[in-house]
């Protein structure tokens, strides 16, 4: 089966942000995998393994720093690399922007399925798994927990979270899958993985390459930084009960919430 | 004036308050408010959303609609928008609003804005805010073309009683079967009375100082105390300990919530799970560890062991319930 799998580089969850203008100051951040990216190369490779046959292709939109994130997907065993390297069409793109980027470089690629992560954890935008589906004309099936191809790759029958509980839906293929938690273990890149990745071939594009001229849909106008949130109230007391009481009092009389 | 137009999701035969929600706020903002609702016996519902401000109300129901798939909502949603031909068309964040969101915005080609906390207006343009990098900032952000996609998140806005004129139109929808490629075999949704966390207007939440399993059923009690509108939460550490199913994790790799009270026992508060639960109206946290980061962001803090301190609150609330 051969895979593609859509990663973007991050900055960490516990990096400390500072904000300018319509973004942030990128000096002293920790970039890392999306987390839910993970779980979608994880998948590809598990797929991979499991019909002993296919490639899986690792596609990234960024800037320079991006090819590290490429190199841990290909460390923990894709097979190729596609660095969508424009750091000036990757300032103002939006999660359309990014997506059509993406379905370029995916259209000409043989494959069966497309892993992406439900969401990246910067933007938190979610939208490029459903927008790039549209854009390859193929279906998409977010928040994905399982998934189990048929043996002549023709569907897959996945489980998706919902509201309250799942669903078990049969998905022609190709399709576009968003990876939730749940689905599986993202496995860490061995040393001998890293050492190998070093030498697997990574494409380097521009967007004008892959011929995306669309611009962003949507525009960041401003950043700021949540207004510091008041000092909160110790609830005193000599013991467990007497606070309980003073907490009761102050969300009936305070809060006025019972 | 051109308008808005809503996406109402339905979910075990009711409409969703986030529904309500993102109508009433829309009526506030101004210009004609059409509601769009889809499913298999939606159209007893329809009236309904006349009473917060819907002026007009398309009703897509035949059987095709009875469970939700992404393609085929997408297309009635679509005829619809053709016709009403809106300049805003709104969504609340809900689990299936985040899944129909950006592929309703993909099939009209225009960009999506998701998951807002809040959106104003600027002239013809809404200018929606929304939490990046993890609660750590807000992005102001506009569309530039319309429609304007925008979701919301629930709990966003309150629910205000505002009559529209509630004109009800069947819509009938011919769906091409060719883009349909998604079939559902099974659909399981467990048998709760309880609000989803994403909705709830109450969070009873447990970290790592729950200690196991059986102690969740002390927060469920109190959780049942505040009524129909809470629910249990828990963190990460939580979840991954076994004690609760990850449905129920709040946090980055679990869901975002905006209840009107947050009452976190034992969580310690790292960075993940307050991105989580960040936009919380009211925070209390109660943790053995004076220390714990959770204490920086909670409006009353509570430093003493839970295991004395939940069932005295129980107790205590019981008593002014009557």
């Amino acid at each position: 089966m051969n895979t593609v799998v859509c990663v973007k580089q991050v900055p960490d969850t516990e990096t400390l942000i500072k904000v300018q203008g319509a973004g942030i100051v990128p000096d002293g951040i920790k970039w890392v995998m999306s987390p839910y990216d993970e779980f979608a190369v994880e998948e590809a490779l598990q797929q991979k393994e499991k019909m002993k046959a296919g490639k899986v292709t690792v596609v990234s939109l960024g800037t320079d720093k991006a090819i590290e994130t490429i190199r841990t997907g290909l460390a923990m065993g894709a097979d190729t690399g596609i660095h969508i390297n424009d750091a000036e069409f990757y300032a103002n793109a939006d999660p359309f922007a990014t997506a059509a980027t993406l379905a370029a470089a995916i259209k000409d690629l043989e494959y069966d399925a497309v892993f992406v992560g439900k969401q990246a954890i910067d933007d938190d935008a979610g939208q490029v798994p459903a927008m790039v589906a549209e854009l390859l004309g193929i279906p998409v099936v977010t928040q994905v927990i399982k998934f189990e191809v048929a043996a002549d790759k023709s569907s897959a029958t996945v489980t998706r979270e919902i509201e309250g509980g799942h669903a078990v839906l049969e998905v022609s293929l190709p399709a576009v899958f968003s990876a939730q938690k749940g689905l599986n273990e993202p496995r860490y890149a061995s040393l001998p993985g890293i050492m190998k990745a070093k030498k697997k071939p990574v494409d380097v594009k521009k967007a004008a390459d892959l011929g995306v001229s669309d611009g962003p849909k949507t525009v960041v106008k401003e950043m700021s930084l949540p207004p510091a949130r008041q000092a909160g109230k110790v609830i005193e007391g000599d013991d467990a009960a007497a606070k309980a009481a003073a907490l009761a009092k102050a969300l009936k009389d305070e809060v006025k919430i019972i | 004036m051109p308008g808005t137009l809503i996406y109402a999701e339905v979910q075990k035969g009711e409409i969703k308050k986030g529904a309500f929600e993102v109508t009433s706020k829309a009526k506030e903002l101004g210009g004609e408010v059409s509601v769009c609702i889809i499913g298999a016996g939606a159209e007893a519902l329809a009236p309904e959303l006349a009473k917060y401000g819907a002026d007009k109300i398309y009703v897509v129901d035949a059987p095709e609609f009875e469970n939700y798939v992404t393609e085929t909502y997408v297309q009635a949603l679509a005829q619809v928008a053709g016709t009403v031909n809106p300049s805003v068309l709104l969504t609340s964040a809900t689990a299936q609003g985040k899944d129909l969101t950006p592929a309703i915005a993909a099939r009209l080609k225009v960009g999506a804005i998701s998951d807002c906390v809040d959106i104003t207006k600027s002239g013809d343009k809404i200018v929606a805010k929304r939490p990046v990098y993890a609660g750590k900032a807000y992005a102001m952000v506009e569309a530039n073309e319309e429609p304007q996609v925008i979701s919301v998140r629930p709990n966003s806005f309150p629910v205000t009683e505002v009559a529209g004129a509630g004109a009800v139109e069947k819509v009938a929808v011919s769906l091409d079967a060719s883009k349909i490629k998604v079939v559902v075999k099974s659909v399981e949704i467990a048998a709760s009375e309880e609000p989803d966390q994403t909705e709830a207007e109450i969070i009873v939440s447990g970290g790592r100082g729950m200690k196991g399993p059986e102690n969740f059923k002390m927060l469920e009690d109190l959780a049942k105390l505040f009524g129909p509108g809470a629910t249990t939460g828990a963190s990460r550490a939580a979840v991954d300990a076994g004690w609760r199913d990850h449905s129920y994790q709040v946090g980055q790799t679990g869901k975002t919530v905006s209840p009107n009270l947050y009452i976190a026992a034992g969580i310690s508060g790292a960075i993940q799970h307050m991105a989580g639960m960040g936009t919380s109206k009211v925070i209390v946290a109660i943790n053995k560890d004076s220390e714990a980061p959770i204490f920086t962001k909670a409006d009353y803090g509570v430093v003493d062991d839970l295991f004395n301190f939940i069932p005295s609150l129980t107790s205590e609330i019981q008593k002014i319930k009557g």
